[in-house]
């Protein structure tokens, strides 16, 4: 039984005055990855059957390469917000909220960093 | 974490098959959920065989049938007994919506009556919205200007910006569809849930209210109003046919055109 009022609940610590850039970035980065994902569903089947050599070819490609670097930062960037959102729903205790929070920002941007990387070093590597 | 399992002591086990009235052969079965804090028991299930012929037709009509004359220990509030009240919402047939206007031959089979989900039970069918109340008292649901009233007429309005209420000013707080959102399931400490934002956009979009900038400020909150997720569970479950959602993308848009 709390000795609070209900309206002492209801407002609880009051209004973030935040969240609509989350949702805003969420829906433009869908947006991106509408052409990216399309593109690359398209150059990876049309690559089939293709060798090693002829596939780091592709990816040396200077309008590959940005359009592989784009997918990859936006792909993650997206999932991160997504899985954030997925976090805050479903972890309402605050430690393992906020640990998994953590631990799903430095992943994305980890894996991120990785994917951009290998493709910038066959850019670039030679 | 979000609990997906009902806990031990809310489990529903099966309660009292009442006898079939004499005489008709016209009878329909309801399986009612029924709990009494003062009997430390789990939930169980009743079932009442009603008399069709001497019953009117809404599912209010049978539960009022079933207190009157087989069990008046069953417990439930109603009012206006004409979806206006929004007194006797509850989940009928799986669906949350108001017993008053739900036809009985509308549902096929048993009609099976539970409280409206994801609330404490206060006893039956009867659910504690104190904090779905509060919430609305948290969003200020009374017109705030700046400029008093002119002396001798009312706040005047266009009748475009009229019509904007439209599809809102109906709402009648039954909370069915904020009981049928599993956001407000997960995180209704936090969350306000459809019928509150709905209620909040009737404010927002009232042409004579002066504090729409401060609504949106209180609304613009990961928790308050971002956990809906478009589920649209609120539109479909609405029995006044209003459309939740929509108030909620209206808010979300407002949000976004006052910063671009």
């Amino acid at each position: 039984m709390s000795l609070r009022t209900p309206i002492k609940i209801a407002r609880g610590l009051g209004s973030a005055k935040d969240g609509v850039h989350h949702w805003w970035v969420q829906r433009v980065t869908a947006v991106a990855l509408v052409p990216l994902v399309v593109w690359f569903v398209f150059a990876v089947a049309s690559l089939s059957g293709a060798d090693y050599a002829s596939v780091r070819a592709w990816v040396g490609q200077p309008f590959t390469t940005v359009m592989l670097v784009l997918l990859i930062a936006v792909a993650f960037h997206h999932a991160q917000l997504g899985l954030q959102v997925v976090i805050e729903d479903y972890v309402s205790a605050k430690g393992p909220q906020i640990a998994a929070l953590i631990l799903v920002k430095f992943l994305a941007v980890l894996m991120a960093v990785i994917g951009i990387v290998a493709v910038l070093r066959i850019a670039f590597g030679g | 974490m979000a609990q997906f399992k009902l806990p031990a002591n809310s489990r529903i086990s099966e309660g009292k098959t009442w006898p079939a009235p004499q005489g008709t052969g016209n009878i329909k079965r309801f399986r009612v959920y029924r709990w009494n804090p003062d009997e430390g028991q789990n939930p169980r299930l009743d079932t009442y065989q009603v008399d069709m012929d001497s019953c009117g037709p809404m599912v209010l009509d049978a539960l009022i049938k079933i207190k009157n004359e087989i069990d008046p220990t069953l417990t439930f509030r109603r009012s206006c007994r004409e979806g206006i009240c929004g007194s006797c919402a509850m989940n009928i047939d799986g669906t949350n919506t108001l017993a008053c206007t739900k036809a009985c031959d509308d549902v096929s089979g048993d009609v099976r009556v539970y409280p409206l989900p994801h609330m404490p039970v206060v006893k039956d069918l009867v659910p504690d919205l104190t904090h779905f109340y509060a919430q609305y008292a948290s969003i200020q649901p009374w017109m705030q200007t700046q400029t008093p009233a002119p002396p001798d007429q009312e706040r005047l309005q266009s009748k475009e910006d009229r019509a904007k209420l439209d599809g809102l000013y109906e709402c009648i707080l039954c909370a069915c569809c904020s009981t049928s959102c599993p956001s407000y399931w997960w995180n209704g400490d936090r969350y306000l849930g459809p019928a509150i934002l709905l209620q909040a956009y009737r404010w927002i979009v009232d042409s004579r209210d002066e504090s729409t900038g401060e609504r949106l400020d209180d609304l613009e909150d990961p928790f308050k109003l971002y956990r809906c997720h478009t589920i649209m569970n609120c539109t479909k479950t609405c029995p006044k046919g209003l459309n939740p959602a929509k108030a909620i993308g209206e808010i979300k848009k407002l949000l976004i055109e006052r910063r671009t």
